[in-house]
C-alpha cells in the first residue's frame, strides 16, 4: 500500500496545528487513494511527539533526531526529505506553506525531478490516486485547480487553517529513524542564532484561526495597544495595513498585503483599515471578515460579513468589554 | 563586488487580472504592466551595497520585447547594466521552469551575490530564489529582514514567524529580501534620464544554453487546468454607530453567534 507523506512544520518540539490540519486532511485523502499516512519529522523530539501524530492519523512516523536539521539553512532538510521520499517510495507529500517550508520544497523539487504547488487550500482525490489541488490567485480573485505532471514527485504547500483538525484515534504510529548523510554543500550556510521576537502569549498571524489588524485610522502606535487588548480577550494574532507599518506604528513582519503576509483565519477583524487591493490580497481568504471604519464607503465594507460604520477608538473599547461580559 | 538584481514584470496590482482560457497565462492585454513591488526593496539594498561596498549592479529580466520598459524602470534607481533574456518559447512556464531560465542565464554572468525580492506580486510563490541556488549549488538565504556583507561573506537575517535566524554563507551565495529591510527610494531624474542609455544585452535561450523544450508551458511540472472566478461575496451586515460605540453590542452578539467567543 503506498505511502502519502506529511512533513510535521514543528516549534519547540510541538506541532504546529498546520501540521495536524495536514495529518487530518491527509488521512481522508490517503484512505480515499488506498494509502497510509506517514510523518515526516526533521530535528529532534520526534519520538516524543508520536503519540499525538498517530492520533490524527500517521500510521508510520519517518524521524530524523538530529540537530542539524537547523542548524544549517534549508539543505539537511532536503537531503533528509531525499531519503524519506526514498526510504517511503512515495511521491506525494504535503507540507507547510511557510516561508522556509517552501524553500525546502523548491529545493527538493529540482533535485528529485518533482513539482510544487504551493498555498494549496483544499484537495482531491483525481485519477490514478493523484492529487488536485485548489488554489487561491490574484490575490483571491481566482480560484484554480492544478496538478502536478503525471510521473513526478508532488510536493503540496498547504495553507493555515485550510483543513480542520480532526483527530482520527489512531495508535503510536510506527517509527522509523531515516539515515541521512549531509552532503557538504549542505553546512555551507550556517544557522549562528534564532531571534524569537514575538509574543509567546499571542498566536503568529500567519496560523493564528482569529486576527485582528489596524490601519492608518488608528492614527498612532497607541491603538495598536488596543488592537492587541482585543486580540488577547479572543486569542487572536494582531496584524497591520501597509499604512501602519510605513507610519512606524507597528514591527513590518506583521504587515498583511501584498508585499507583506497573507493571512487565512477562519475570523478577519480590521479596524481603521479601508481594505485596498494591496490589503485585500493578503486577507481576502478570510472565512469571515468583520470591519471597523468610520467611512461608509470603504472597500472592505464591500468583502464584510459583518461592518460597523463609526469610530474605532468608541466601538472597539465597547467591543472588548462586550467580549469579556460574554466569556464571562 | 558584482550583484545581480533578477526583476519582475507583474501586472498592476489595482487594474483588473485576467487569464487566458486558452492557454491559462496572464492576458497581458489591457491590464497595465509594472516593476514588481516587492523589487523595489531588492533594488533598494543593491543600491545600498553600491554606495557602501562600489559594487556593480547589473539587473535581470526574463521577459518578451514588451517588459523592456521594466528594465529602464529598474535601472532608473542608479543601477548599471541589464540583461534581458527574451524567447518566445519561455512562455507558460512555471515557477521551476522559470528558475532554470535564471539560473542558466546567471551563469553566463559573472556574480557574486544575487539578490531577489522574496515573492513576486503576481505568482507570490516563493520557489525561485531557492529553485535557482539548487540549481547552482550555492546557499540561497531567503527572507531577509537585514543584510551585510562582510569580505566574501554574507550575514542575513532571515525571517520567520517567531522571529528571524541569523544565518551566514560565503559568496558567491543568493538572497531575497523582505519588505522590512529597508525603505526604497525613488528614482532620482537624472536616474530617469540615465537609464535611457545604460547598456542592455539582450540574449535568447539558445544564447544561454536552454533547450527550448525544457521550459514552458508544455514542460511544466505543475499544471493549471481549471479556474473560475471568486464567487461574489453576500452583502453582509453593516450597522451605523450613533457615536456612543453601542453597535459594538450586535457585533459582539454576532461573534458569539458564529461561536469566536
Amino acid at each position: 500500500m503506498g505511502e502519502m507523506l506529511v512533513l510535521i512544520d514543528h516549534n519547540d518540539g510541538q506541532p504546529r496545528k498546520v501540521s495536524l490540519q495536514m495529518l487530518s486532511a491527509a488521512t481522508k485523502l490517503a484512505a480515499e487513494a488506498g494509502q497510509t499516512v506517514s510523518a515526516v519529522w526533521l530535528g529532534e523530539g520526534g519520538a516524543d511527539a508520536a503519540a499525538v501524530l498517530g492520533e490524527h492519523g500517521a500510521a508510520k512516523l519517518y524521524h530524523w533526531d538530529s540537530p542539524d536539521a537547523f542548524a544549517y539553512v534549508t539543505l539537511p532538510q532536503v537531503d533528509a526529505l531525499e531519503a524519506a521520499l526514498s526510504a517511503s517510495g512515495a511521491d506525494t507529500l504535503l507540507f507547510a506553506s511557510s516561508n522556509h517550508v517552501k524553500d525546502v520544497a523548491a529545493r527538493l523539487a529540482i533535485r528529485v525531478d518533482g513539482g510544487v504547488i504551493t498555498d494549496v487550500t483544499d484537495l482531491a482525490v483525481g485519477d490514478g490516486g493523484r492529487l488536485h489541488a485548489t488554489k487561491e490567485v490574484f490575490g483571491g480573485d481566482l480560484i484554480t485547480t492544478s496538478k502536478v505532471a503525471d510521473g513526478k514527485v508532488a510536493l503540496f504547500g498547504v495553507s493555515p487553517n485550510a483543513f480542520p483538525v480532526e483527530a482520527s484515534g489512531g495508535s503510536a504510529p510506527e517509527t522509523v529513524a531515516l539515515d541521512v548523510t549531509l552532503s557538504e554543500a549542505a553546512t555551507a550556510a550556517k544557522v549562528t542564532s534564532v531571534e524569537k521576537v514575538g509574543s509567546a502569549d499571542r498566536p503568529d498571524i500567519g496560523e493564528a484561526a482569529i486576527v485582528v489588524a489596524g490601519g492608518r485610522g488608528l492614527g498612532n502606535e497607541q491603538g495598536f495597544e488596543l488592537m492587541e487588548q482585543l486580540a488577547d480577550v479572543i486569542g487572536a494574532g494582531v496584524g497591520a495595513s501597509r499604512a501602519a507599518t510605513d507610519a512606524g506604528w507597528y514591527p513590518h513582519r506583521y504587515q498583511i498585503g501584498q508585499t507583506g503576509r497573507t493571512v487565512s483565519p477562519t475570523l478577519y477583524l480590521g479596524a481603521g483599515i479601508s481594505g485596498a487591493i494591496q490589503h485585500r490580497a493578503g486577507m481576502q481568504t478570510a472565512q469571515h471578515i468583520i470591519a471597523v471604519n468610520k467611512d461608509a464607503e470603504a472597500p472592505i465594507f464591500q468583502i464584510a460579513d459583518f461592518g460597523v460604520v463609526g469610530d474605532l477608538y468608541k466601538v472597539v473599547p465597547k467591543l472588548i468589554e462586550e467580549l469579556q461580559t460574554r466569556k464571562g | 563586488m558584482k550583484v545581480i538584481v533578477p526583476v519582475k514584470r507583474v501586472p498592476d496590482t489595482a487594474g483588473e487580472k485576467k487569464l487566458d482560457p486558452n492557454d491559462r497565462t496572464v492576458d497581458r492585454d489591457g491590464v497595465e504592466s509594472v516593476l514588481c513591488p516587492v523589487n523595489e526593496f531588492s533594488i533598494e539594498e543593491a543600491v545600498r551595497l553600491k554606495e557602501k561596498h562600489g559594487a556593480e549592479v547589473t539587473v535581470l529580466l526574463i521577459g518578451p520585447d514588451s517588459a523592456q520598459p521594466i528594465v529602464r524602470k529598474a535601472l532608473s534607481y542608479g543601477l548599471d547594466a541589464a540583461v534581458q533574456v527574451t524567447d518566445d518559447a519561455i512562455s507558460g512556464s512555471d515557477a521551476l521552469g522559470t528558475a532554470r531560465v535564471i539560473a542558466k542565464a546567471l551563469e553566463s554572468m559573472e556574480w557574486d551575490l544575487v539578490v531577489f525580492g522574496n515573492q513576486s506580486a503576481d505568482a507570490r510563490t516563493c520557489l525561485v530564489p531557492a529553485a535557482v541556488g539548487e540549481l547552482l549549488g550555492v546557499p540561497s538565504l531567503t527572507f531577509a529582514r537585514y543584510l551585510e556583507v562582510n569580505g566574501d561573506e554574507v550575514v542575513v537575517h532571515r525571517e520567520h514567524e517567531e522571529g528571524w535566524d541569523v544565518v551566514s554563507a560565503q559568496l558567491p551565495a543568493l538572497v531575497s529580501v523582505v519588505e522590512a529591510i529597508n525603505e526604497p527610494r525613488y528614482p532620482s531624474f537624472k536616474g530617469i534620464m540615465a537609464a535611457k542609455s545604460k547598456p542592455l544585452t539582450v540574449k535568447s535561450l539558445a544564447d544561454i544554453g536552454v533547450d527550448d523544450g525544457a521550459v514552458g508551458l508544455g514542460a511544466a511540472s505543475a499544471t493549471m487546468y481549471e479556474f473560475e472566478p471568486r464567487p461574489p461575496k453576500s452583502a453582509g451586515t453593516i450597522v451605523d454607530d450613533d457615536g456612543s460605540g453601542a453597535a459594538a453590542a450586535q457585533l459582539a452578539d454576532w461573534m458569539a453567534e458564529k461561536k469566536f467567543v
